[in-house]
């Protein structure tokens, strides 16, 4: 079954989202879209760097993105404001990865499927890849689950419940490193922002509890990747445009029943004036 | 032993120093208020207890297993997380139903659980907040402003439920506030604080000394006296339930809006 590339993409898309959605939803909640595109673009860098190193390509964005996003966290207060610096730091960090991939003379390499992703070309390695970190981002998030919501309330507020705000940071900096350098073949640097963000917004109309949220990120998510893939078979269109494309249809009916539901929720709540 | 002793505490933040030598003790079941003007560390001394923030120097100590409840100042919660009132009592740990349903009663606002944190009026959520701090068995409550916001009736309201929340767990509540006119007729001891303590003691002794007065003018203390005057009245009730009308100065003692 494995040895079908279309199988093969759809697991690794299948992986990349349902790890992409918890953690997305803390991308939302906490406001660090940007941050989310910081690390991601620095990703790049990561890959020119383990070319250059002829490391592991999953180790050195891994590490890269690390380092991008503990730096942004070191920064932060000292004197820009936060999205400045995101701004600043996300868009340099693409321009001198991009700068260092044009040093590799002799190394052939195909920037496009790093920018974009090239999910039918992931191999059963690959695969395993994915799975692990997809497992491991699972896990995290999940352990931390309480904290990471306390933490994400308030600081303080953590803080006097015996939940160290920093840790969690350090936590959720961690998983998102993690989720980069795993969806960097299914998405690319490029669009790995929109699989975070793009499932949680389209999820939040719908839901009252965290988990919800968390849930129907996930399936949403999974059914944005897979439709994704299909309709770019048909279409005949790059993957994963596509499934972007697809996650930000979903996100417009979604905001759409949104709006609707809430003018039906007025509608029958106004005759008593009671909500 | 006290509940929690603070011996000569220096804070900085950024390299300014915000609190120098503070030497404070509480006991079981007093309510202490913290008072000063903006900037003189209140919020900073409440962070510190609860080790938000680091102490330069000194020695802060809490009576061992002490169980902090804490009531931010203002809490603003992002529109795009959803959470019913229930699932934020729970966090970061669960808390059986019984015991949710008792807390929302202590704090008033029963039946409020399945509400979304964010359609509440400011004076609910403060009482959730309060609810969350009740949930923990706090043996000392810390408020940070908690009536921020809130109008004349739902000040007393809050602070006549601070009394009785007092009462029922035996805590010891630290409080700031602006609001001196309320806050005389609620605490033990006042804590006159301007980076240093400037005076402590019982309600009547601060307003009396001359560190206080210069702290906040000689108005402030005219329109405490006044209003103190008119409660000493004989057929004054410090306990009904509408709280008297400010006297004319007392207005200027308060939070912007």
């Amino acid at each position: 079954m494995l040895d079908d590339f279309l199988v093969r993409a759809a697991l690794a898309g299948l992986g990349v989202a349902l790890a992409a959605a918890p953690l997305g939803c803390f991308v939302v909640w906490r406001r660090m879209a940007y941050f989310g595109d910081a690390t991601a673009h620095a990703a790049i860098l990561g890959v020119a760097l383990s070319l250059l190193l002829s490391t592991s390509i999953f180790a050195g964005v891994l590490v890269v993105s690390l380092l991008m996003a503990t730096l942004v966290s070191l920064l932060s207060g000292r004197g820009y404001a936060m999205d400045t610096l995101l701004g600043v730091m996300a868009h340099s960090a693409l321009a001198f990865g991009l700068v260092a991939v044009s040093f590799l003379s002799g190394v052939r390499i195909d920037l496009m499927a790093y920018l974009f992703g090239d999910i039918l070309a992931v191999g059963k390695g690959d695969l395993a890849l994915i799975g692990t970190g997809a497992l491991l981002v699972v896990s995290l998030v999940g352990w931390r689950w309480s904290a990471l919501l306390t933490a994400t309330l308030d600081a303080d507020l953590a803080r006097a419940s015996g939940v160290d705000p920093k840790r969690e940071q350090l936590v959720l900096t961690l998983s998102l490193a993690i989720v980069v350098a795993v969806a960097l073949k299914v998405v690319g640097v490029l669009l790995i922002a929109a699989l975070l963000i793009i499932p949680a917004a389209a999820a939040r109309p719908f839901c009252r509890t965290p988990e919800a949220m968390a849930l129907l990120a996930a399936v949403i998510g999974a059914t944005s990747t897979t439709g994704g893939l299909q309709a770019a078979y048909w279409l005949d269109t790059p993957t994963g445009p596509t499934i972007v494309s697809f996650a930000a249809i979903l996100f417009a009916l979604s905001s759409l029943a949104g709006q609707f539901k809430r003018r039906i929720v007025r509608a029958t709540s106004s005759p008593d004036g009671n909500p | 032993m006290p509940l929690l002793s603070i011996d000569d505490l220096h804070v900085a933040l950024g390299g300014r120093t915000v609190l120098e030598g503070i030497d404070l003790h509480l006991d079981r079941g007093e309510i202490v208020t913290l008072v000063g003007p903006n900037g003189s560390g209140k919020s900073t001394l409440l962070r510190t207890i609860i080790g938000a923030v680091a102490p330069a120097h000194g020695r802060l100590v809490g009576h061992p297993g002490l169980t902090i409840g804490y009531v931010p100042q203002r809490l603003a919660i992002d529109a795009t997380l959803p959470m019913t009132v229930t699932r934020f009592l729970n966090l970061p740990r669960r808390h059986p139903p019984q015991a949710i349903r008792q807390a929302l009663e202590q704090a008033c606002v029963p039946g409020l659980g399945r509400q979304q944190v964010t359609d509440l009026s400011g004076g609910q959520f403060q009482r959730i907040l309060l609810a969350r701090a009740l949930l923990e068995k706090p043996d000392l409550l810390l408020l940070d402003e908690a009536t921020q916001g809130l109008d004349h009736r739902g000040t007393a309201d809050f602070y006549r439920q601070i009394a009785c929340v007092r009462r029922e767990l035996g805590c010891a509540v630290l409080m700031v506030s602006h609001e001196l006119h309320v806050v005389m007729r609620a605490s033990d001891r006042v804590v006159c604080l301007n980076r240093h303590i400037c005076c402590q003691g019982t309600p009547e002794r601060v307003l009396a000394s001359p560190a206080y007065q210069a702290l906040f003018g000689p108005d402030t203390g005219d329109a405490l006296a006044f209003y103190r005057h008119d409660h000493d009245r004989p057929d004054s009730d410090p306990s009904a339930s509408t709280p008297t009308p400010p006297a004319a100065g007392t207005t200027r003692l308060e939070t912007a809006p």
